[in-house]
């Protein structure tokens, strides 16, 4: 064979397999849509179960992304910059949340926090349920979301210049002015990016939330978990929460992308190539 | 205006870093790339801290291990200009130049002239303008002791002659202490009063820039300070004259004293050029084929065997000096030194 047509051969395996990954992927998003014309989609926000799903959800991910940003940027930070014995262990510890199994998470939170669990009696002595309650669900998305906020933001301050953060020392300004003024706002497109897939995660958490803190309508029941609640019931209000489910994660990832493109010329060229990694 | 005083070990990976310093005007240390020189910017800044030794500002002690006082970086009154300068690249000139609280930020701006510029951003300038900034920063700090990191290494050769007389006469104005690093000799001499030569963590010699070159205490020193370097074997010849049979089999003479192994340094601009062999007060000649010729300003250097002589462009000129010509080059025996040799090769760091 000759060598141009090999080449012509390669173009066209490039073509054909980008294009079965993208009918694979496009197909079952579109399916959703064709499913539920935007006419019924609109009628079936109204929908109680919808409704309801959907304030626990924000209501539930708003929370645990606050605990995630106010106790993982300073976690990250020390990750980041300190080197110390066991360290590796601890950012495995970390990111180890990413690859276990939903499940096991769900189980991990009862054996740890419910009613039998190793901190079950220290709790109820103080008055305080966990498991099957809204603060259960916050738990369940903070534990399973934040590893990917944590990772990210990990990255985000390791690729600020130390030079940048030496010069801030020198010019008299002690390590929390200079983590305020120099640190975080350039690793802000990266906390950034960290903080939407997190958020995106959160929102599509499953197992772990059903394990330990149920599907109670109103209370724990989740976006996804109404999903699964009314798979038997009605097809059609599965359909629509998908269909938000879509449009909101759809619209992160969007945001996220436009964000970083509007970044650039603010950071350092090297967090600027971590961030377009991403995109 | 007090003085740095600087005593201190600091383990680097290949070597400890090793040191005293005073800095009562302008510094240069000099060294090749990989010296320390850096680091000891960054011990007296507070950046790293060494295992052992002192440094204080006049009575004011920043650091001493023995006393355990190591005051953090932002608690010693220095103003440090990075090589790449390490400016903030998400805020405006002015804001850099602001960073540190001074007063009158616009003053500095202004004396450094560049109010112009001082709402861009660091990635919009120049590297001359980057280094003003850097420099104006770092001084509107109000600094006690100014340390500057390669202070031309990321700019042209265009640039770099422009910049530095200016950093001269600000050096002057200001009139703090000023600890230079830089790999260049010319930079050096051209900015202080005393220049040390580091190698390896170590000084080698530290004196006036006239010192260096009329007494280099070894062939380092020589050799960074830009003198040719030839080796040989020295032997005494009768009481005033010293011959050094050269590897290559010439033989040189030297007024200075010495036996056995030794370098013969001999300055560029000591060498004469001639196309003939000429029979004058000269002892030595070197005559070898002509390996380049390079314009520097109004002087021309030119590489003859293993020799680099300078000579002004007219001469060359005059001379027809052209690469793969035969040319004579001669040298006085008062013209030279001889120093010890180390035994660690000739430095690559060192030809013109």
């Amino acid at each position: 064979m000759g060598e141009s047509a090999r080449r012509g051969l390669f173009g066209i395996a490039l073509f054909v397999a980008s294009l079965l990954t993208f009918a694979f992927l496009a197909l079952p998003l579109v399916a959703i849509f064709v499913h539920v014309p935007p006419g019924d989609l609109v009628a079936q926000l109204s929908n109680p179960v919808v409704t309801d799903a959907l304030i626990v959800s924000l209501k539930t991910n708003l929370i645990a992304q606050v605990f995630i940003l106010v106790l993982g940027t300073p976690t990250a930070y020390l990750l980041a910059t300190r080197r110390f014995r066991g360290r590796a262990l601890l950012v495995t510890l970390v990111e180890l949340p990413l690859v276990l199994p939903p499940a096991v998470a769900g189980i991990g939170l009862l054996a740890a926090f419910g009613r039998f669990g190793l901190l079950g009696g220290t709790l109820r002595g103080l008055g305080i349920t966990i498991p099957f309650t809204q603060t259960a669900v916050v738990f369940a998305v903070a534990f399973v979301a934040s590893p990917l906020y944590i990772r990210q933001a990990i990255a985000a301050f390791e690729a600020v210049d130390a030079n940048l953060v030496a010069a801030s020392r020198t010019l008299g300004v002690g390590p929390a002015g200079t983590f305020f003024r120099v640190v975080l706002p350039l690793a802000s497109g990266g906390l950034l990016a960290g903080e939407a897939l997190s958020f995106a995660r959160g929102l599509g958490e499953f197992g772990a939330t059903i394990m330990f803190a149920g599907s109670l309508q109103r209370v724990t029941q989740t976006l996804p978990l109404a999903i699964y609640a009314e798979f038997d019931v009605d097809f059609d209000v599965t359909l629509a929460i998908s269909a938000v489910l879509i449009v909101i994660s759809g619209a992160l990832l969007l945001s996220l992308k436009l964000a970083t493109s509007w970044q650039p010329s603010r950071l350092t060229s090297r967090s600027r190539s971590e961030l377009l990694s991403w995109s | 205006m007090a003085a740095l005083s600087a005593h201190f070990t600091l383990p680097l990976r290949a070597f400890e870093l090793e040191l005293a310093l005073a800095v009562e005007s302008t510094v240069a240390l000099v060294g090749p790339s990989g010296a320390g020189k850096t680091s000891v910017l960054r011990a007296i800044a507070g950046l790293v801290r060494p295992s052992s030794g002192r440094v204080a500002l006049g009575d004011d002690v920043w650091f001493d291990a023995e006393n355990g006082v190591s005051r953090p970086p932002e608690e010693r009154r220095v103003g440090l200009v990075f090589q790449e300068y390490a400016l903030f690249p998400h805020l405006s000139v002015r804001k850099n130049v602001a960073y540190a609280g001074g007063d009158r930020p616009d003053e500095y701006l202004e004396r450094f002239r560049i109010s112009h510029l001082a709402d861009a951003r660091p990635d919009e300038l120049s590297g001359g303008e980057r280094q003003r900034v850097a420099l104006a920063r770092a001084l509107a700090r109000n600094p006690d002791v100014l340390l500057l990191d390669e202070p031309f290494s990321a700019l042209d050769a265009h640039t770099k002659s422009t910049v530095r007389a200016e950093v001269h006469e600000l050096l002057g104005e200001f009139g703090l202490p000023t600890l230079i690093v830089t790999h260049d000799y010319e930079d050096a001499s051209a900015l202080a009063e005393e220049v040390g030569v580091i190698v390896d963590g170590k000084l080698r010699q530290l004196g006036t820039p006239q010192e260096l070159v009329s007494r280099p205490s070894d062939e380092f020193v020589a050799s960074f300070t830009g003198a040719n370097l030839l080796r040989g074997s020295a032997r005494r010849e009768g009481d005033r004259l010293t011959r050094v049979e050269l590897d290559t089999g010439e033989s040189l003479f030297s007024t200075d004293v010495a036996e056995g192994v030794v370098g013969v340094v001999v300055y560029p601009w000591e060498v004469a050029v001639g196309r003939a062999r000429v029979d004058d007060s000269a002892l030595n000649v070197v005559s070898g084929e002509v390996g380049s010729v390079v314009e520097v300003g109004n002087r021309v250097r030119v590489r003859i065997g293993p020799l680099t002589a300078e000579v002004t462009a007219s001469s060359a000129e005059r001379l027809e000096l052209a690469r793969g010509g035969v040319a004579f080059a001669t040298f006085k025996a008062t013209g030279t030194r001889l120093v010890p040799l180390d035994g660690r090769g000739r430095p690559s760091a060192t030809d013109p």
